[in-house]
């Protein structure tokens, strides 16, 4: 018996969400509303199915012979919207011998993430944006946080690879972009910054679930204006994880 | 040649020398030569012939004047400057060849196809000489016809050669013809008998002709200026001889699978002296491999209509086993493991010859990135279990068709195509009557009158369903392999035998995760007949949900392990010709939509019409956890139940294999490692774009060689049918949001 927790779904062939081929499980539940969410679907936090993190983890386990070089990562969904449940599967993971990630947008205070923190050993952290003013329009919510979480994974040393969402518009710009880069260039803990260009797949389930999508014009960012923003960050420095264009 | 001496130099050893001879490889590609400009040239004269031979409708051209056995046709080439390896089925590439012994009314309905007729000399021949077509049909019962026609058992061989041999070809470049007769000459002059019984008369006949087979061959390769009585003495006349061998095959016989073997790692060890020596560089050594891979590009057989679509994209199965381990621990990666890939990237993809790489987990890592980055470019590779298959079948044995191991000359198998179990599934339900034609096939017996499905009566009745099929299926095969034998016997192919062989009676079953679905669907939920007026179910309505086979549920999966292991037990419980071993393959190749077709909707939710999953894949659609969870789920299905081959068919997209190309290498390569160490059995790995594909539909001109990979083998997908090509498409593409 484990800790009781609601997951969206799950992914056994994880090769965009960590290190190596890692099983990733969706988490159900999130505050902010991102305008270029994919997942829309993981919002509502009564919805999804109800799991025991002991069950999930004996599911886990029985991909050991795909998961042995890769490992875990949770995601969703926040993550963190369920720290003990999201808490007790990294724990559990970690006595069985794998390598666990936390796939989150840091959004929560860091009283309550903490302890998820310091046990996952490798967080994939998500800056919306750089610009308090900016993350809001974007998202809906402050980016305090998720700073705050940053500067924690600083303090203890803990693995991070930042991820930023290109959305033209909004993200994509070579100014705002290049301020970021300024930002993080300072952090010792960021192995990798991953780029992530803005995509449409997910626009059908806005439709589904009767959500206004704002950016149906909205293009994906070309492949010259990927690799500017890529250079903006190997300029600083930075290594860069994007798919091959 | 100096190679290592022993107990091959005096007996037929193939293995043997192998094992004595090779040299393991942990090197990786940097040493691969380009295409010679002779490589270049040919391929682009015989790419235009290939053009053209889709222009036509897909049939080059047809000698219907003579009937082709090892020595009819003249010497043919397609351009005899260019061309280091030489030989072609008829006088001209891409000409196929009319081969009436294993059904006259065949090779007539062909060419009415396509438009010519038969002479009437070789009519008349026919008159007179019977075939396997015509001996099947005089002995087949009613009740088996009655299954025949309602596709309860499909796709048998009795109007095509049912191929699934393999002759040890590399026998002839090893030992020379000469050498091969005196051996047989030997055997059966050693096989003589107090009581001449039928089995001791069959042997001598069948050595007679053997011997008779090997002196056509010698004559064939003759007429191309080469004289094969004598061993190969160098890497070149290694391949010529081999091919040779394999040409004489294809000359005699239209098996459906006409597959290769293993001669990859064989041919090694020519080569590596060769280099030593500095008798040919690593150019031409490639060169003769590209030459003789376009050679069997070329091979070529007359179909009817139905039989292309049963196998569409005019299949043959030259499947080729690389790699492996060998028994004493080194793994049999070599050089010319590359050679053979490599001209996926020197010719551009192809369906044949079918690449199988037998996987290891001990395999080197710079031969599995290789496989994966292949893989990767051109969709053209599948891959086998060489740790579950290496305790069963040792370390030389190769791949018949796409999944069916066998030891290399020394043993055989007799091909039985395979039983539409989701329709058995329709008979249990329907008191043996078939739901599309309405008739009584099965046994009569009380047909479930109940409203909604009950999983026991059900089972119970699937049993009994299965207790028929299984001895029907197996009477049925008796009587194909009786009557090939007698009337289409492969005499160049088990020339390239041992005498004392073992025989398998491959069985096999289609619709595997239609019948758990289903199963499944009635156990969980609740499924409603919805009966016509003849009482027939005819459709099921299914209310509440039930766990699917494909997303590593245990329940879910657990039935179609039963269903697999139950038919397997059916089968091993009849008397077989020739006590033959019963095995059971789980594999449907392209004929998952014709097996659709004539299937009634099933407790499932699948619809009349709508395609089975290929081999053992989950149904379309049905699998929600990605697509590791699938191949657990088809990795529980038993090999020691169906050492005939398990079938499994990958696609992905690129961009769901990683983010950069090493990425997706590595991934692909833990896939892999990750799968078989699950003891699956088999993959194919297709990894490319749904818009190609789409594009491909509209557009073949602009794909002629996308190769996908289809439950057990390759095939240009613009050779499919468009029902086919829309079945791909629907297929499970993993795609990440």
């Amino acid at each position: 018996m484990g800790v009781k927790g609601r997951i969206h779904s799950v992914e056994t062939f994880g090769t965009l969400d960590g290190p190596g081929v890692r099983y990733v499980l969706f988490l159900q539940g999130c505050a902010l509303r991102c305008l270029f969410c994919h997942n829309p679907d993981t919002w509502d936090v009564n919805t999804g199915k109800i799991a025991d993190s002991e069950e999930v983890v004996n599911d886990i386990l029985s991909y050991r012979n795909f998961i042995r070089t890769g490992g875990v990562t949770i995601s969703g969904g926040e993550a963190l919207l369920q720290p003990e449940f999201t808490l007790d599967i990294i724990n559990r993971c970690k006595a069985n011998g794998l390598h666990t990630a936390l796939d989150t947008a840091g959004s929560v205070p860091l009283c309550v993430s903490k302890p998820v923190l310091n046990a996952a050993d490798l967080i994939l952290l998500d800056i919306k944006a750089l610009r308090d003013d900016d993350c809001i329009e974007l998202t809906g919510r402050s980016n305090v946080n998720t700073l705050a979480t940053l500067n924690y994974c600083e303090q203890i040393l803990k693995p991070v690879w930042l991820r930023h969402v290109l959305v033209p518009g909004y993200t994509l710009d070579m100014r705002k972009l290049k301020e970021l880069a300024d930002y993080l260039a300072c952090f010792s803990c960021i192995e990798t910054v991953e780029l992530l260009p803005f995509h449409k797949m997910g626009e059908y389930k806005w439709k589904e679930l009767k959500l206004d999508y704002k950016l149906g014009d909205t293009p994906e960012p070309s492949a010259e204006e990927l690799r500017e923003a890529r250079r903006i960050f190997t300029d600083k420095g930075l290594s860069v994880l994007m798919k091959d264009i | 040649m100096s190679f290592k001496k022993g107990h091959w130099t005096e007996a037929i050893d193939t293995r043997g020398f192998i094992a004595l001879n090779y040299t393991p490889y942990d090197g990786d590609e940097s040493f691969l030569a380009a295409p010679t400009e002779r490589t270049r040239r040919l391929w682009e004269k015989t790419k235009a012939l290939l053009d053209e031979e889709r222009r036509r409708g897909g049939v080059y051209d047809i000698d219907e004047r003579t009937v082709s056995t090892i020595t009819s046709h003249r010497p043919g080439y397609i351009d005899r400057e260019l061309e280091q390896i030489v030989g072609l089925q008829t006088d001209a590439p891409l000409k196929r060849a009319i081969m009436p012994f294993g059904g006259i009314r065949m090779v007539n309905t062909s060419l009415e196809a396509y438009g010519r007729k038969l002479p009437e000399e070789i009519a008349n021949i026919f008159k007179y000489r019977k075939t396997h077509n015509d001996g099947v049909f005089d002995v087949y019962t009613d009740e088996m016809k009655r299954a025949r026609h309602c596709g309860i058992i499909t796709g048998l061989p009795d109007a095509y050669g049912r191929g699934r041999i393999i002759g040890d070809y590399r026998r002839v470049p090893l030992y020379g013809t000469a050498f091969l007769i005196e051996q047989k000459k030997k055997a059966r002059a050693a096989y003589v008998f107090d009581t001449m019984d039928e089995s001791a008369i069959r042997q001598r006949e069948e050595l007679s002709e053997q011997i008779r087979s090997l002196e056509e061959l010698t004559e064939m390769a003759a007429s191309y200026g080469f004289d094969i009585t004598r061993p190969a003495s160098d890497t070149r006349e290694a391949v010529q001889w081999l091919y040779f061998g394999y040409l004489a095959a294809v000359k005699e016989q239209n098996g459906a699978a006409m597959s290769l073997g293993r001669v990859s790692t064989f041919l090694d060890i020519y080569a590596e002296e060769d280099l030593r020596n500095g008798k040919y560089t690593e150019e031409e050594i490639q060169e003769f491999i590209d030459h003789f891979v376009i050679k069997l590009r070329l091979v070529r057989f007359l179909r009817t209509p139905s039989y292309d679509e049963l196998f569409s994209g005019d299949p043959t199965w030259v499947t080729e086993a690389i790699g492996g381990m060998c028994v004493d621990g080194r793994h049999m990666v070599t050089k010319m493991s590359y050679r053979f890939l490599h001209t996926l990237t020197n010719l551009g993809p192809a369906p044949e010859p079918n690449m199988t790489v037998l996987w290891s987990e001990r395999l080197p890592e710079n031969f599995k990135r290789y496989c994966a980055d292949v893989s990767i470019r051109t969709s053209s590779i599948q891959y086998e279990n060489d740790d579950i298959m290496r305790p069963k079948f040792g370390d030389d044995y190769g791949i018949a068709c796409c999944v069916s191991a066998m030891r290399v000359g020394k043993q055989m198998q007799f091909f039985g195509a395979r039983c539409n179990l989701a329709k058995a599934l329709l008979y249990a339900i329907n008191g043996g009557r078939d739901e599309r034609y309405g008739m009584q096939v099965g046994p009569e017996f009380a047909p479930i009158t109940s409203e909604y499905l009950d999983y026991d009566e059900v089972k119970r009745k699937f049993d009994t369903v299965c207790d028929w099929l299984a001895k029907l299926y197996i009477n049925t095969l008796n009587v194909i392999h009786y009557m090939h034998d007698k009337y289409c016997y492969e005499r160049i192919e088990m020339a390239l035998h041992d005498e004392e062989i073992v025989r398998t009676m491959a069985g096999g079953i289609a619709g595997l995760s239609v019948v758990a679905d289903s199963l499944s669907a009635i156990r969980f939920a609740k499924v409603k007949p919805i009966r016509n007026e003849e009482g027939l179910a005819v459709d099921f309505e299914i209310e509440g949900d039930y766990p699917k086979y494909g997303n590593n549920d245990p329940v879910a999966d657990q039935i179609a392990v039963d269903v697999v292991k139950g038919f397997m037990t059916k089968l091993r419980s009849h008397r077989t010709y020739r006590n033959s071993i019963p095995t059971l393959s789980v594999l449907t190749i392209t004929s998952n939509v014709v097996y659709g077709k004539k299937t009634g909707s099933t407790p499932d939710g699948r619809k009349l019409g709508e395609p089975f999953a290929p081999g053992a894949n989950p149904m379309h659609g049905r699998d929600s956890h990605g697509c590791v969870a699938s191949m657990k789920s088809v990795a529980k299905l038993p090999y020691d139940f169906a050492e005939d081959g398990i079938s499994y068919t990958f696609s992905i997209v690129p961009g769901a294999l990683g983010k950069t190309e090493s990425q997706k290498i590595d991934n692909l390569v833990t896939l892999l490692d990750g799968y078989f160490a699950d003891a699956g059995h088999h993959i194919n790995v297709n990894v490319l774009n749904k818009d190609v594909l789409i594009d491909a539909m509209d557009h073949p001109e602009k794909y002629p060689q996308l190769t996908i990979r289809v439950s057990g083998y390759a095939v240009n997908f613009i050779k499919l049918t468009r029902e086919q090509q829309l079945d791909v498409l629907n297929r499970t593409f993993h795609e990440r949001f």
